[in-house]
């Protein structure tokens, strides 16, 4: 595996189709994350914004097309989300990041436990360091919250908090935010943002997806445009206002 | 006031507590209703000689039950295992031979669950009722519908590891159920497969998303519920040296009952094995409370049916948690989501 300076993508994506029987949710879609480029990802509902990142994140393989990262091509046989785990990639989905009757340390670690051979949780390891995150990455400082709270008692901004923390503790070359701030509060869709500023500072790459176009502008460095399948344009964020770019999300929506 | 309701709330953090207190009352009130009987070891003894096969149930039921599926084969496993074992014992006259196959024939039969559920998607609750009716159907058919005596195995080294009596007096297989639920204790709590159960039985896309494999983590959770019933199966089949071909069906529902007082949620993500551990000895030992507290034995079913109804309740109760009401709690406990 390529170190850091030593590839230019992150991720790219070349022609990679999608079909689920025989609808297609992805028609030779072609795009590309440079390391340490925040990107924002937009689109309509249906437009395949969520079965593009679940092709990242190894959910499932797409029908067809070449996926690279670090300037790597992958195995799509072999590829999954473990993998992707090994290759720097996470994600944070808007409401399937945390099991929510279980402990957070549960929540950071489960598909990568800490374990002896037998496959036993070294569980006093993964508190602690658990505990470390919360405290250090993501300020969760005497707010009442401990690595053996239940995720259930954390409010929608303290969730994706916590899952970017976990994300960023694994070291990721890549965050994808699926839709992190559909279901905040204004105030805790503020505390997001400055996590995707944190991941920019800190040298990562990022996909940033919403609805919300005003947030999508504010952090992003470049916009990918998906509609019904397909890469429409790729804008830089030099080259477009916040203004332009909402004119151009309408023209999208009318063609429905 | 504040202050006994913190305390309490914390309490009921202890896994099983509530459980273990509706155990404690339930004792205190058969020792006070029938002294004669449950003031000697005896009746004790007895419940350590029939109630692990239950337990050891109860324990496999609450993997399932955690991970948002229901099992209803497994009283057909217990006779199908039972079946097994007696048969290549009786034509092959080896104990472990015989032992070996009644567990893979238990983990023969989760397997199809597991493939069935997992594989092609068909509901766990429907999957495995087709399967009580096949397997049950199947050893009636090959055993004839007779019941097989094995009183020859008395002598071998089998019979008394499993079901002998220590000492003379406390059946091996109560040490037995308490080891099965230590170490499945460990499993649930401790262990990868059981943090997969969870995460499965509390959001089966967050388990996906997150790199759980959940198709091979169903499978070999319906392979382990055929094993451990199959060995419930071999207990049961040894402590009586007999195999009969309705030997599982009187099991199906205590079962399920045990699980459930224990304080497992039906809505999967929660599992206690402790609070199956004694909610199976409660089960296990109302009819023979009822019986000797002089009201009869016709009031057992009515008794477990309040007892049940009553552990359930508590549980909900106490789960008090800030902000949320009665309904909301209710809801979250019992909703059923998988099946």
């Amino acid at each position: 595996m390529l170190k850091k300076g030593q590839f230019k993508n992150a991720v790219k994506m070349n022609n990679i189709e999608k079909y689920f029987g025989h609808t297609a949710a992805l028609k030779g879609v072609n795009f590309e994350v440079e390391v340490n480029e925040i990107v924002g990802l937009i689109g309509d509902n249906g437009a395949g914004k969520s079965t593009l990142i679940k092709i990242i994140t190894g959910v499932f393989p797409p029908t067809k097309g070449e996926l690279y990262i670090r300037d790597k091509k992958v195995s799509l046989k072999d590829y999954n989300v473990k993998q992707a785990y090994k290759l720097g990639i996470e994600a944070v989905y808007q409401d399937k990041s945390l099991g929510e009757k279980q402990d957070l340390w549960r929540n950071f670690f489960i598909g990568r436990q800490i374990t002896n051979r037998l496959g036993f949780i070294r569980v006093h390891e993964e508190k602690e360091i658990a505990q470390k995150i919360m405290f250090d990455m993501i300020g969760f400082r005497g707010v009442g919250i401990s690595a053996e709270s239940k995720a259930n008692k954390l409010s929608g901004g303290e969730r994706q908090g916590i899952a970017i923390g976990r994300a960023m503790y694994f070291d990721a070359e890549l965050i994808i935010l699926d839709e992190p701030t559909s279901a905040l509060s204004l105030k805790e869709v503020q505390k997001v943002l400055n996590f995707v500023r944190k991941i920019k500072e800190s040298g990562r790459a990022c996909i940033y997806i919403s609805h919300i176009l005003s947030d999508v502008y504010e952090v992003s460095d470049k916009f990918i445009i998906l509609d019904r399948g397909e890469v429409v344009t790729t804008i830089k964020k030099s080259e477009v206002t916040l203004k332009k770019l909402s004119e151009f999300m309408l023209k999208y929506a009318h063609a429905k | 006031m504040k202050h006994l309701k913190v305390s309490i709330a914390k309490l009921v953090k202890i896994e099983g507590l509530t459980i273990i207190g509706v155990f404690i009352a339930l004792m205190i009130l058969f020792i006070m209703t029938a002294p004669r009987v449950f003031t000697g070891y005896r009746i004790y003894m007895s419940f350590l000689q029939t109630v692990p096969p239950l337990l050891i149930l109860a324990l496999g039921l609450t993997f399932v039950i955690t991970a948002g599926e229901m099992d209803l084969s497994f009283s057909a496993i217990i006779a199908f295992s039972g079946f097994i074992f007696c048969y290549i014992f009786r034509t092959f006259g080896t104990p472990w031979l015989a032992f070996i196959l009644a567990l893979s024939s238990g983990a023969l039969v989760g397997l199809i669950n597991g493939w069935m559920v997992a594989k092609v998607g068909i509901p766990s609750i429907m999957a495995t009722l087709a399967a009580q009716f096949f397997w049950n159907g199947l050893t009636i058919l090959l055993s004839g519908g007779l019941s097989w005596n094995i009183k020859e195995i008395r002598p071998y080294f089998i019979h008394t590891l499993f079901v002998g009596r220590i000492g003379g007096i406390v059946p091996a297989q109560s040490l037995w159920g308490v080891g099965v639920a230590v170490f499945l204790w460990f499993i649930l709590n401790r262990h990868t497969f059981g943090e997969h159960i969870l995460f499965i039985g509390d959001n089966v896309d967050v388990a996906r998303v997150m790199g759980v494999n959940v198709t091979a983590t169903k499978i070999k959770l319906f392979v382990f519920m055929g094993v451990i019933s199959a060995f419930a199966g071999i207990l049961l089949t040894l402590e009586m040296i007999n195999f009969w071909t309705t030997q599982g069906a009187g099991l199906l529902l205590p079962t399920i009952a045990a699980v459930f007082i224990g304080g497992t949620s039906l809505a999967g993500g929660y599992g206690t094995v402790i609070g199956s551990f004694f909610g199976a000895y409660i089960v296990g030992s109302l009819e023979a409370g009822v019986v000797a507290s002089g009201i009869g034995g016709y009031w057992t079913r009515l008794v477990t049916g309040l007892v049940m109804a009553a552990s359930v309740s508590l549980n909900i109760i106490l789960s008090r948690e800030k902000g949320k009401g009665l309904k909301e709690r209710i809801k979250e406990s019992v909703f059923i989501k998988n099946l």
